[in-house]
């Protein structure tokens, strides 16, 4: 699978999150408010810093998701869309 | 799809809880987020068990997973349960598409998260609870190196003594109070748990004969980003200000029960001063205040696995005997084991707790602290607008946004407590718990309309 274009590699039946993790350490994602660069934080679903858009869609919560051949992985940018569009 | 009995979580109360229902002859769904059961304790069991330094104790739940191979139990992976009400039933969604499912009785076990640690810098890249380094060494086989462990309780202990096992030890271990002049008293109750008591004991023999530094006593524990993907920590002791490096900083004070789904289905809650947390009121049974919905493990007050375990079958041989297959006295005989392991598994519960409260730190936090990780709200906005007159959760929410992020109020809602509770006085049983709403999980608008729900209850 791929992050941002780079291939990133998984064990089977790992997140999508544990693989970016043992990737490097720069962050996955940006903050709506500052911007500020976050990486999966709680690794069990609490959180939500480690939303990112697989395969077009956004708001994925990497932790949740198992790793599969072929992904394509972006960086979530700012405000996620949910709902109402909040 | 109706069934008799519907269960929220498949860890050890959840999947203890099914095996007994099934073997009663009920037909039993259990809901779980995960792709495979276990809970975050048992977590890739299965395959992980291989994995020899994990320790026994997560050996332990193999005969759970086994047990779920029953003809009246369907497991469905990777169900994410948003809202339940009475008339419409169970709500869940899976890859983007929602699904409901009807039962005559529901049981909760959705177990605990970990408690939030606070400090300024904990929302950096390389730091993170120990909680998600045990799931990455579960899931992944991946071992943190040269990480710092930070704050106190028996599952820091665990984690470095399982890091050292590993073959990477961890760097340091910064432990913040211990207060063993409170927990001494509760000592001589303890003694059924002594086995664990022992266990914990043998962990920190272990650390020692590793040689990791520990520092004790920490205070003011600090993170700042240095280059090259690395935290500087800095927390102060006896000796003054510390300051060590390192790729990874973990952290733990504890977990807490997740209650979302129990606080927006309305359960009644209270809080439990011992363990700092809000619980659902529960009977003996693990009952609800409604009627037939049920509550076993961690999610319903901290205890453990074992003890979510008995719990669970606690529950569901009630639930058997509601709904007619069990009388009471085979009820009660069955029970009487139950019982006796669960007191057992609780008895260390109370010295624990009084060993390592949360401290004052963790609480009220710094002011430059981000409290709000979704929403970036920081401790001093909320000590302004506590000043200003925001004295209560629900105005705080709608003053700085503080838990309307899509964690709901995972990560915050314990320290906007502990900063109201700080400024005002109140005792925190005064101040919370936040009111949850449905969907508790963040789902589109799509998959709410296409259940034929209106949005707006849903906000
Ligand atoms: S890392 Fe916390 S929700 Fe995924």
């Amino acid at each position: 699978m791929s992050f941002e274009g780079a291939e990133v590699l998984a064990r089977p039946g790992e997140s999508v999150a544990a693989a970016l993790l043992g990737r490097d350490s720069a962050a996955t994602r940006t903050t709506p408010v500052s911007g500020a660069g976050r990486t999966p934080f709680c690794m069990m679903g609490v959180c939500f810093d480690c939303l990112v858009t697989i395969d077009g869609l956004p708001n994925v919560q990497a932790c949740m998701v198992e790793a599969r051949e072929g992904m394509v992985i972006r960086r979530q940018h700012g405000a996620r869309r949910i709902g109402k569009g909040s | 799809m109706t069934v008799d009995l519907a269960i929220i979580g498949a860890g050890p109360a959840g999947m203890a809880a099914a095996r007994v229902a099934a073997e009663g002859g009920l037909r039993v769904t259990l809901l779980d987020e995960q792709n495979r059961p276990g809970g975050q304790i048992y977590r890739n069991i299965a395959t992980a068990a291989e994995w020899g330094w994990l320790g026994n104790d997560y050996a332990r739940g193999v005969d759970l997973i086994h047990g779920l191979n029953h003809q009246l139990i369907t497991h469905q992976p990777r169900a994410t349960v948003w809202r339940i009400d009475s008339d419409q039933g169970i709500i869940w969604s899976r890859d983007g598409q929602s699904h409901v499912t009807t039962a005559a009785q529901i049981l909760l076990a959705t177990g605990a998260q970990e408690r939030p640690v606070p400090f300024p810098g904990w929302t950096l890249p390389g730091v993170m609870p120990a909680g998600a380094a045990q799931v990455l060494m579960k899931q992944s086989g991946m071992v943190p190196c040269d990480a710092i462990l930070a704050g106190a309780g028996p599952l820091l202990y665990l984690v470095a003594a399982q890091m050292i096992e590993a073959g990477s030890p961890p760097q340091a271990l910064i432990e913040t109070d211990v207060d063993l002049l409170r927990a001494l008293p509760r000592l001589p109750r303890a003694v059924p748990g002594a086995k664990t008591l022992a266990k914990g004991l043998g962990l920190i023999r272990r650390i020692r004969a590793a040689g990791v530094p520990r520092y004790r006593g920490a205070k003011d524990l600090r993170a700042a980003q240095v280059q090259d993907g690395q935290v500087a920590v800095s927390f102060s002791t006896r000796r003054g200000r510390q300051k060590l490096t390192s790729s990874l900083l973990l952290t733990h004070l504890g977990v807490i029960p997740q209650t979302h789904l129990a606080r927006a289905m309305g359960l009644r809650h209270v809080y439990d001063h011992a363990q700092q947390a809000w619980r659902p009121s529960l009977s003996r049974w693990g009952q609800s205040s409604i009627e037939n919905v049920f509550v076993a493990g961690d999610g319903g007050g901290i205890g453990g696995a074992d003890a979510a375990r008995a719990q669970g079958a606690l529950a569901a041989i009630e639930i058997l005997h509601r709904a007619g297959r069990l009388d009471a006295a085979e009820r009660d005989h069955r029970a009487r084991p139950l019982r006796r392991s669960l007191s057992r598994s609780l008895s260390v519960r109370p010295f624990l707790d009084a060993a390592y409260p949360v401290p004052p730190d963790f609480l009220a936090p710094a002011d430059e602290t981000i409290v709000c990780r979704c929403e970036e709200v920081t401790a001093r906005a909320i000590r302004d607008a506590l000043a200003d007159g925001a004295h209560g959760m629900r105005l705080m929410r709608t003053t700085l946004r503080t838990g309307m992020g899509p964690c709901q109020g995972r990560m915050c809602e314990a320290t906007v407590s502990g900063l109201i509770a700080e400024a005002t006085g109140r005792d925190p049983s005064m101040i919370g718990p936040g009111r949850a709403r449905s969907p508790v999980k963040p789902v589109t608008l799509a998959e709410i309309a296409s259940l034929g729900l209106h949005p707006e209850e849903n906000s």
